[in-house]
């Protein structure tokens, strides 16, 4: 991956992300973070995720954006600007989340990484799918089965709280 | 290698992008960007596993699995949180968090 | 060797009928669960004769010699190599001739039960925990590890509490069966201790081991002292006092007369026949540990039993209810058999003390359930215990007068009823030993004879008393049983006794003794001739002599104050002395404290619940900033 490329990338997702923090359209909050799950996507194409690339695009854009998208426009009136956040507000967010960043970067740039270099990734799909469903060493299909049994019981709850109490 | 990208620059990207997450958390009031904000934090997870597992462990596959159960924990996460948004917009006509305060003494 | 392994079936039958009834005993009528009990009982019955037979008769000897055969063994708790609770099936002379007398004894009052209980509204219960008792009575004299005759021990203590209470709803005799429980649970006490003692020193819990007389255990165990006596007879002292909370021996006999608070067959079968002589039997049991290794915890044994035949007996003459005068001549008679069992020797003769006692345990069985199936019969007739309102009883229940006056003689040792040949074994063998114990074990079978006579005399003689309505002979299944009992009682004096038992297994026979059995029945006699003046003839009257001996009756009436004692040890000396203060201590000082704590718990609470906003973006505030502060706090601690 050139350098080139991420700085593009990373300029994109940045800019994008605090729009999504900032903009005071709701609709248009939902389409930044779209956005950003895009310039999210483009970094596991460039570091040859293409199957995590795949899934990202699929799930996250595909699907959770939708929802939520779905959601805003049953919950929201889409003319309507959310009203400004007060000054107090943002200076004390805004201080520890700068506090924060400060601390976290410094202790990223002072940590000395290994230099892996003798290692080749291999993420082909048909490495992924072995390991998926192995159960040896290095694979996951302990929690491959615990998510799908996640996700039903998502599914159910979503249904029982949704639903209207007084429909039978 | 093909670049001088080293495993800094995308911690430091995930790093700036948590924290814009979480000024967001911290500062909107509508429930939906508020999950908008825990999308964005959840994200820069995913691609710091992403890059743990190229640059430090490529030969096993465990930075990937995670960022794929994290899509999926992601996935399920909002499909509840919106759930209990639209279960509370029928009840108060508004989704307001501050509104949302009856769990204190 | 024959397999006995058809033994299981005894106590297990009967379990299982327990279970049955107890569970489901409402759903059906409650005759009905009297007749699975008692056929259940019936059966075992019949299979420990079955058993008895082939053991004595064909089986059981090798050599002469009876074998002691461990039918059926189970590890259930492991401690260590040698160390562990085994349950299982031990036939040996004693427990064999056990099995059969506490199969007759509980198949009679089962049947006595079915008529005496009628209309009973516990009626399955009763019969239902009937069936327990005598599961665990089986149980304790059929164990191959002493824990497991612990724990039959305490169960038989459980049945026997819960059939003293059968009567809940009556004050008396719910306090009866509390007394009962906890004072045979103290005393339980030291027979656990005995127990880990013993098995701490001998290694071994298994009666196999224990009790054999070249094995390991007697010889490794006298090697420790403390207070000038070895560990091992502290052990076995204390075992005693465990058979002497059981067996109703001084000073912890206090809840067996109150224990006749319970239904009438109850007190035959329980506390009478089985239960109370499960101390005779355990000390038995362990007798070669006593004999060998300790004959000083024999003394104890053979002293402490003579001076409580004595003490009972004379009890015994003083009062006026008549399941309380069978009650004291029971203790007196359990005290013949521990004095017997405390001068015998091992061996075959030097064992006769051995084997006399267990002979009186076996006929006493006899005539003592039959005494008191007869009481229960005239209680059936005239609702009342005290003996005088009755009198000339003889006219209206001939039946229960016969057989009644049957087991009066046994019991008072005239030839050739069953009490005169076992007393006088006992008789024989404490004389060899001990002339003083002799002379009181003389005493108190005139004591005997007179006390049952006066018994005897103003129950069935005498003028009529006023009754409510006419008293009248009791039903069929009643008089069955007494008339049974009566045979066996008349009879079991006959059986050559020490053909079949003796302290190490090897038959002897023994002959009458013409020089101590004719003092013997002359005593009797003149205990009979005396209560015939007194109670029969009257020509003298009772209160005369009442008040000539004035203190010593009245003290003797009121069991010598031991009660009074018991209470005031209690009531002032432990309540006041230690539980006042220890109740204060806990009402104030621990209460207290609890309380504090709970209320400044809550009191803080109250104060900064103010904190819970609700607001759940504050919350997330603080904790990033938290966060944060943890980070920077690890920062610096890493840097410097």
């Amino acid at each position: 991956m050139s350098e080139t490329v991420f700085y593009i990338l990373s300029g994109f997702i940045l800019v994008f992300s605090i729009l999504t923090v900032t903009s005071r359209k709701i609709l248009r909050t939902a389409v930044y973070l779209l956005f950003v799950l895009l310039g999210t996507c483009g970094i596991y194409f460039a570091m040859d995720f293409n199957f995590l690339a795949a899934v990202q695009l699929t799930v996250y854009a595909g699907g959770i954006v939708v929802i939520i998208i779905f959601s805003i426009m049953l919950t929201s009136d889409l003319q309507d600007k959310l009203e400004a956040v007060q000054f107090r507000k943002i200076f004390f967010s805004l201080l520890a989340v700068l506090i924060g960043a400060v601390v976290c970067i410094s202790t990223i740039l002072n940590h000395n990484f290994p230099q892996v270099t003798d290692k080749v990734l291999d993420s082909s799909m048909r490495t992924i799918g072995l390991r998926l469903l192995s159960y040896n060493e290095g694979g996951f299909v302990l929690p491959f089965e615990i998510i799908s049994i996640l996700l039903l019981a998502a599914i159910i709850g979503s249904i029982m709280i949704a639903k209207r109490a007084d429909s039978k | 290698m093909e670049s001088g990208v080293s495993i800094q620059h995308f911690m430091v990207l995930s790093t700036l992008m948590f924290f814009i997450g979480v000024y967001g958390f911290l500062t909107r009031k509508n429930l939906i960007t508020i999950l908008l904000s825990v999308e964005l934090i959840l994200n820069s997870v995913n691609i710091n596993f992403v890059a743990f597992n190229k640059f430090l462990y490529p030969e096993n596959l465990g930075g990937h699995f995670f960022a794929m159960f994290v899509i999926a924990v992601a996935a399920t996460e909002v499909s509840v949180a919106i759930a209990i948004i639209i279960s509370l917009y029928r009840k108060l006509k508004m989704i307001d968090v501050e509104n949302v305060n009856e769990m204190k003494y | 060797m024959e397999n006995f392994l058809y033994t299981l079936i005894i106590p297990v039958i009967l379990f299982f009928t327990f279970v049955f009834t107890g569970l489901f005993g409402n759903k059906f009528k409650p005759a009905v669960s009297g007749i699975i009990c008692t056929a259940s009982v019936l059966i075992s019955a019949v299979i420990s004769y079955w058993t008895a037979y082939q053991y004595y008769f064909i089986h059981g000897k090798v050599n002469g010699v009876y074998q002691i055969i461990n039918v059926y063994k189970f590890e259930w708790l492991k401690f260590n190599e040698t160390l562990s609770i085994d349950l299982g099936i031990l036939l040996d002379p004693i427990s064999v001739m056990m099995m059969v007398v506490i199969t007759t004894v509980s198949l009679m009052v089962h049947i006595y039960s079915i008529g005496y209980m009628k209309g009973d509204s516990g009626y399955s219960r009763y019969f239902s925990f009937l069936s327990l008792f005598t599961f665990a009575m089986l149980g304790l004299v059929l164990s191959v590890n002493i824990f497991m005759t612990y724990m039959f021990w305490e169960l038989v203590g459980i049945s026997s509490y819960l059939l003293i209470g059968h009567y809940y709803n009556k004050p008396s005799a719910v306090s009866a069966s509390k007394k009962a429980f906890i004072v045979t649970r103290f005393a339980d006490l030291g027979f656990l201790i005995g127990i880990l003692l013993l098995s701490a020193f001998a290694g071994t819990f298994d009666f196999n081991e224990l009790t054999n007389p070249d094995g390991n255990a007697i010889l490794q165990s006298a090697s420790v002292t403390f207070m000038g006596l070895s560990a091992i007879t502290w052990a076995l002292i204390l075992i005693f006092i465990g058979c002497a909370g059981k067996s109703a021996m001084f000073p912890l006999h206090i809840w067996l007369p109150d224990a006749m608070e319970g239904p009438t067959p109850v007190s035959a079968l329980i506390h009478a026949a089985t239960m109370v002589v499960a101390g005779v039997y355990l000390i038995a049991r362990l007798f070669p540990l006593y004999v060998f290794t300790s004959p000083a915890a024999l003394e104890v044994v053979a002293h402490v039993g003579a001076f409580t035949s004595l003490f009972a007996a004379i009890i015994a003459c003083t009062q006026t209810d008549i399941k309380r005068v069978l009650a004291f001549s029971t203790i007196s008679q359990i005290g013949y058999m521990m004095v017997s069992l405390g001068v015998s020797g091992y061996g075959a003769e030097e064992g006769l003390g051995y084997m006399a006692s267990m002979f009186h345990l076996f006929t006493h069985a006899m005539f003592k359930a039959l005494l008191f199936l007869g009481a229960g019969s005239i209680i059936h007739a005239i609702h009342t215990n005290e003996i005088y309102t009755m009198g000339n009883l003889r006219k209206y229940m001939p039946v229960t007068h016969i057989t009644f006056l049957i087991a009066c003689l046994a019991i008072a040792g005239i030839p050739p009823l069953s009490g005169f040949f076992s007393k006088d074994e006992i008789l024989v063998a404490v004389i060899e030993k001990n002339i003083f114990l002799f002379g009181v074990q003389y005493l108190v079978a005139g004591i005997t004879a007179f006390y049952m006579f006066r018994l005897y005399f103003s129950v069935f003689w005498n003028k009529d008393k006023k009754y409510e309505h006419d008293p009248h002979e009791s039903p069929n299944v009643m008089l069955f049983v007494l008339i049974f009992l009566a045979a066996c009682s008349a009879l079991a004096g006959l059986i050559p006794f020490s053909q079949f038992v003796s302290s190490n297994g090897v038959p002897f026979s023994t002959q009458i003794h013409m020089n101590i059995a004719i003092p013997t029945i002359g005593i009797a006699v003149a205990g009979i001739i005396l209560a015939f003046v007194l109670y029969k003839k009257e020509s003298v009257s009772p209160d005369k002599i009442k008040n000539s001996l004035g203190l010593l009756y009245r003290s003797a009436y009121r069991k010598f104050y031991i009660d009074e004692v018991y209470i005031f040890v209690t009531k002032k000396i432990i309540f006041n002395l230690i539980s006042v203060p220890v109740a204060w201590f806990d009402r104030h000082v621990v209460d207290n404290t609890m309380n504090g704590i709970a209320y400044t718990t809550n009191f803080v609470s109250e104060k900064i619940k103010y904190m819970q906003s609700g607001q759940l973006q504050q919350y997330a505030f603080i904790m990033v900033a938290g966060m944060i502060l943890i980070f920077l706090l690890t920062l610096y601690l890493i840097i410097v």
